[in-house]
C-alpha cells in the first residue's frame, strides 16, 4: 500500500487534533463531573398528580434539608408549571421535571439549562446562573401545534435580594 | 437490461428525487415567510407543521434515497462493466419505494402526519405515513441487495483483481445503509406500526428514541457518501489531474462505515433515558468519525493542487486560480468544501458532550444541517447530475454557463440562509416553531435574522428551479452528445498491491457487529428490565 509522506503527516495531525478534543472532553467529564443531564429514572407520567413529587402542591422552588435548592416542574401542553419561578443567582439549582403528556424539552436561552423531557422519565439537571435577569424557559422539542406558545418565566435575582422559597412562588399567573 | 434501458432506469430515479426536491423548496419558502410573521394572512401552525413535515421527509428521505439508488445503479453498471443484476427485482424495489413515497405523501399533505421527519412518539400520525415510510426503506433494501450481489459476482469473475474504487465506495454505502436502517426498522415493526394500527395501546418512548438514534446518525453518512464519491472519482478528472491516493480513499470509506454506525447517542445527549457513560462513549466515537472527513479534505485538495499545477498554476496559492472554475464539478467541489469546513466546525460544537447543551434543539441545529446537508451534499448531487445528464440522456447540457450560475446562487443563498439561522440558535430560538409569540425582549432580537432568511430562501428557490430547468431543457432540447463514456479519475500511483481488507467487507461487517453490540446491547436491553411507563397515543 502506498502512502505519501505528506499524507502520513496529515494523518498524524488529524489524529492529534481529534485526540486533543476527546482528551479535553473526557478530562472535564472525569475531573469536573461535566455531564449532560442523564439520570435514568422512571416515573408514571399518567399519575403525576397522585405522586409524592410532582403533585400540584409540591411543585416550584424548594429548599432541601441540606440547604440546596430544588425546582420541581411539570411540562404539559403548553407550559411549564408553575409558570413563573424566582431563583437566586450564583447558587446551584437542581431542576427536576416530568411530562404529563408528550415529548418536551426545556431550555433557558444563553445558559446550559437544557434538557429533554420524555414521558415516563424524570429529567434532572443542576446548574448555576451567574447573571440576574428575566429569562424565558422555552420548550424546544415539537410537542404539537401549540409548541410555539410553550414557555414560562424564570427570574434570576441577585443572591442578596432573594427572598427565600415562599416568596419565590408566584403561581397562577400566565406569563 | 440493455444499456439504454439501464440509463432510463437511472433517469427515472433522478427525476423522482429532483421532483421531490423542487416541491420541497417551494414549501421551504413558505416556511421562512411564515416564521417571520410579516404576512399575517399566512400564519398557521397547522399549515406550517404540515409543510415542515413534508419538506423534511421529501428532502431527507425521498430526494436522497432515490438519488443514491439511481447513482448506485449507474456506478455499479459502469465501473464493473456489467448489467444490473435481476432487472425485475430492481424495478420492484423502485416501485415499492415510489409507492411508499406516495402513500406517505397523502397524509403529510393533508396535515394528517404533522409529526416532522423524526416522527417521535407519543405524538401519532395517520398509519399510512408509517406504512409509506416503511415501504420506502424496504424498496431501498432491494437496491442495497442488488449492489452487493453485483459486487460479489464481479469478484468471483475477477479473482485477485482490485474492485474499482467507485464500486468499492458504492458498496460501502449499501452496507452502511443496511446496518443503519435496522434501528428505525425495529422501531417501525415492533413499536410504531402495531401502535398506529391499534394493536398496541401504549409505546415506550425511551426505547423508540434510542432505536431512532441508531439510525439518525449514520443516515447522514448514507446521504453524504455520494458527495465523497464524487470528490474522489469525478473531481480530480474534471480538474484535469489525478486522484492523490486510491488507498486512502478506501480507508476513508471504511472508517466512515465502521465508525459512523455506533455513535447515535450524540442525538440523545440531553435525554433522560440514557446514562452518561453511554453518551460519553458514543461522543468519543463521534469524534473518531471526523478523521475520515479530514482525510477526504486532504485528498481532494491535494488532487486539486496536482491538477492546478499541471495547468500552470504556481506559488503557494496560484494553483487555485489555475483551476477550471467554470467546470461545474470543480466549482461544486470548491464551494461544497468551503461549506463542509464551516459546517464541520459547527458539527464539532454539536458533538461536544457538554457544549451541546447550549445549542441542542435550537435554531442552530437546522442552520447547521442546512449548511452541510442542503449545502455541501446537495451541491455535489447537482454536480453529479450535471456530469451524468449528458451521459444518461445523450444530450449536451443546454448551456455551459447556467450550471455555474446555478451553483454559485445555491452557495450564496445557503450563506444568506444559514448564517442568521446559526445566530438565532445562539440567541436561544428553538427549532421547529411556526411563530415567535414569546413576548419577551429576547424575541425582538430575532426579527432581523428572520428577514435575512427570507432572502436566502428566495435565492435558493430560484436556484433550485434553475437546476430543474437546465435538466429538463437538456433532456428535451439538447444537442446530440457523442461521448457517453464516464471518466473515473485515475490514481496518481496505480494500485499494485492492496490488502484484502481494503478490497472487501467481510472483516468490516464483523467489526461493525461487535461495535454495535458493545454500544447498543445494554442501552436497548435496559428497557426490557426497567419498570418503565409507556404513554398512549396523543394527537398534535
Ligand atoms: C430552498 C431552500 C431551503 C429553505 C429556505 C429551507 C428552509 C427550511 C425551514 C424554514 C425549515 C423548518 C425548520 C424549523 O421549523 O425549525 C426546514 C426544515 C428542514 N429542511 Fe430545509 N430548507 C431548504 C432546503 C433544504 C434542503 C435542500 C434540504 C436537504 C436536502 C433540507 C432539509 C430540511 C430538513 C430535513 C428539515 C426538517 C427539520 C426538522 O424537522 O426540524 N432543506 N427547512
Ligand atoms: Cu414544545
Ligand atoms: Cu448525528
Amino acid at each position: 500500500m502506498h502512502i505519501n509522506p505528506l499524507e502520513r503527516k496529515w494523518v498524524y495531525v488529524s489524529l492529534g487534533m481529534v485526540g486533543l478534543f476527546v482528551a479535553s472532553i473526557v478530562l472535564t467529564a472525569i475531573t469536573e463531573g461535566v455531564h449532560p443531564p442523564s439520570n435514568v429514572e422512571t416515573v408514571d407520567s399518567a399519575s403525576l398528580h397522585l405522586g409524592d413529587e410532582f403533585a400540584e402542591d409540591k411543585l416550584g422552588v424548594r429548599q432541601q434539608p441540606d440547604g440546596s435548592l430544588r425546582v420541581t416542574l411539570v411540562a404539559a401542553r403548553y407550559g411549564f408549571y408553575p409558570n413563573h419561578i424566582e431563583i437566586p443567582a450564583d447558587t446551584p439549582v437542581t431542576f427536576r421535571m416530568a411530562s404529563v403528556d408528550v415529548l418536551h424539552a426545556a431550555h433557558i436561552p444563553m445558559t446550559n439549562m437544557s434538557t429533554m423531557v420524555v414521558p415516563g422519565y424524570v429529567s434532572q439537571i443542576t446548574t448555576t446562573f451567574p447573571k440576574p435577569g428575566d429569562y424565558p424557559m422555552l420548550c424546544n422539542e415539537y410537542c404539537g401545534l401549540g409548541h410555539d406558545h410553550m414557555w414560562s418565566k424564570v427570574t434570576v435575582v441577585a443572591k442578596e435580594e432573594w427572598h427565600g422559597v415562599a416568596a419565590a412562588e408566584q403561581q397562577g399567573s400566565k406569563p | 437490461m440493455s444499456d439504454q434501458e439501464a440509463r432510463r432506469f437511472v433517469i427515472d430515479h433522478f427525476w423522482v428525487a429532483f421532483a421531490a426536491f423542487a416541491l420541497a423548496c417551494v414549501l421551504a419558502v413558505y416556511q421562512v415567510l411564515e416564521r417571520s410573521g410579516i404576512i399575517p394572512a399566512i400564519q398557521s401552525p397547522a399549515v406550517y407543521f404540515a409543510s415542515v413535515s413534508t419538506h423534511g421527509v421529501l428532502m431527507a428521505y425521498v430526494l436522497t434515497t432515490f438519488f443514491i439508488m439511481g447513482f448506485g445503479y449507474y456506478v455499479a453498471t459502469t465501473s464493473l462493466k456489467m448489467p444490473i443484476w435481476n432487472k425485475p427485482l430492481a424495478k420492484t424495489g423502485y416501485w415499492i419505494a415510489l409507492g411508499g413515497t406516495v402513500m406517505a405523501a397523502i397524509p403529510l399533505l393533508l396535515g394528517k402526519a404533522s409529526v416532522l421527519y423524526t416522527f417521535y412518539p407519543p405524538v401519532q400520525a395517520n398509519v399510512l405515513f408509517y406504512l409509506g415510510a416503511t415501504l420506502l426503506v424496504v424498496g431501498s433494501w432491494f437496491w442495497a441487495g442488488i449492489m452487493l450481489v453485483m459486487l460479489h459476482q464481479w469478484k468471483t469473475a475477477h479473482p485477485g483483481e482490485t474492485v474499482p474504487l467507485p464500486m468499492y465506495a458504492n458498496a460501502a454505502n449499501a452496507i452502511l445503509w443496511l446496518w443503519t436502517s435496522v434501528g428505525v426498522a425495529l422501531e417501525m415493526v415492533f413499536q410504531l406500526l402495531p401502535w398506529a394500527l391499534g394493536l398496541m395501546d401504549t409505546i415506550d418512548v425511551g426505547l423508540a428514541r434510542t432505536l431512532f438514534a441508531w439510525t439518525l446518525h449514520p443516515i447522514v453518512y448514507f446521504w453524504l457518501l455520494p458527495a465523497y464519491m464524487a470528490y474522489y472519482v469525478f473531481v480530480p478528472a474534471a480538474a484535469g489531474g489525478k486522484l492523490f491516493s486510491d488507498e486512502l480513499a478506501r480507508v476513508s470509506f471504511v472508517m466512515i462505515m465502521v465508525f459512523g454506525l455506533p455513535i447515535g447517542f450524540h442525538h440523545l445527549y440531553v435525554d433522560p433515558e440514557q446514562a452518561a457513560g453511554w453518551k460519553l462513549a458514543h461522543g468519543i466515537g463521534t469524534f473518531a468519525v471526523a478523521i475520515p472527513t479530514l482525510l477526504t479534505g486532504f485528498t481532494v485538495i491535494a488532487s486539486l493542487e496536482v491538477a492546478g499545477r499541471k495547468l500552470g498554476g504556481q506559488g503557494l496559492f496560484g494553483w487555485i486560480g489555475a483551476l477550471p472554475w467554470r467546470n461545474p464539478m470543480v466549482l461544486a467541489a470548491i464551494l461544497s468544501l468551503l461549506m463542509l469546513l464551516l459546517g464541520g466546525f459547527g458539527g464539532m460544537i454539536n458533538a461536544s458532550y457538554a457544549m451541546n447543551t447550549m445549542v441542542h434543539n435550537t435554531a442552530w441545529v437546522p442552520g447547521h444541517f442546512h449548511l452541510i446537508f442542503a449545502g455541501t451534499v446537495i451541491t455535489m448531487y447537482f454536480a453529479i447530475a450535471y456530469y451524468l445528464w449528458p451521459k444518461l440522456t445523450g444530450k449536451q447540457l443546454c448551456s455551459a454557463s447556467l450550471p455555474t450560475l446555478q451553483l454559485w446562487s445555491w452557495f450564496i443563498g445557503m450563506a444568506i440562509l444559514t448564517t442568521p439561522w446559526h445566530v438565532l440558535g445562539l440567541l436561544g430560538q428553538p427549532r421547529r416553531i411556526s411563530d415567535v409569540t414569546y413576548n419577551t425582549l429576547l424575541t425582538l432580537a430575532w426579527d432581523p435574522y428572520e428577514l435575512a432568511m427570507i432572502l436566502g430562501g428566495c435565492v435558493l428557490l430560484a436556484s433550485a428551479l434553475l437546476f430543474v430547468y437546465i435538466l429538463f431543457q437538456t433532456q428535451t432540447k439538447g444537442a446530440e452528445e457523442p461521448d457517453r463514456a464516464v471518466a473515473y479519475a485515475e490514481p496518481l500511483h496505480p494500485v499494485v498491491k492492496l490488502p484484502a481488507m481494503l478490497n472487501g467487507f467481510g472483516l468490516w461487517n464483523r467489526v461493525i457487529l461487535v461495535l454495535m453490540i458493545v454500544s447498543f446491547a445494554v442501552p436497548i436491553g435496559q428497557f426490557f428490565f426497567m419498570d418503565s411507563f409507556s404513554p398512549s397515543a396523543w394527537g398534535y
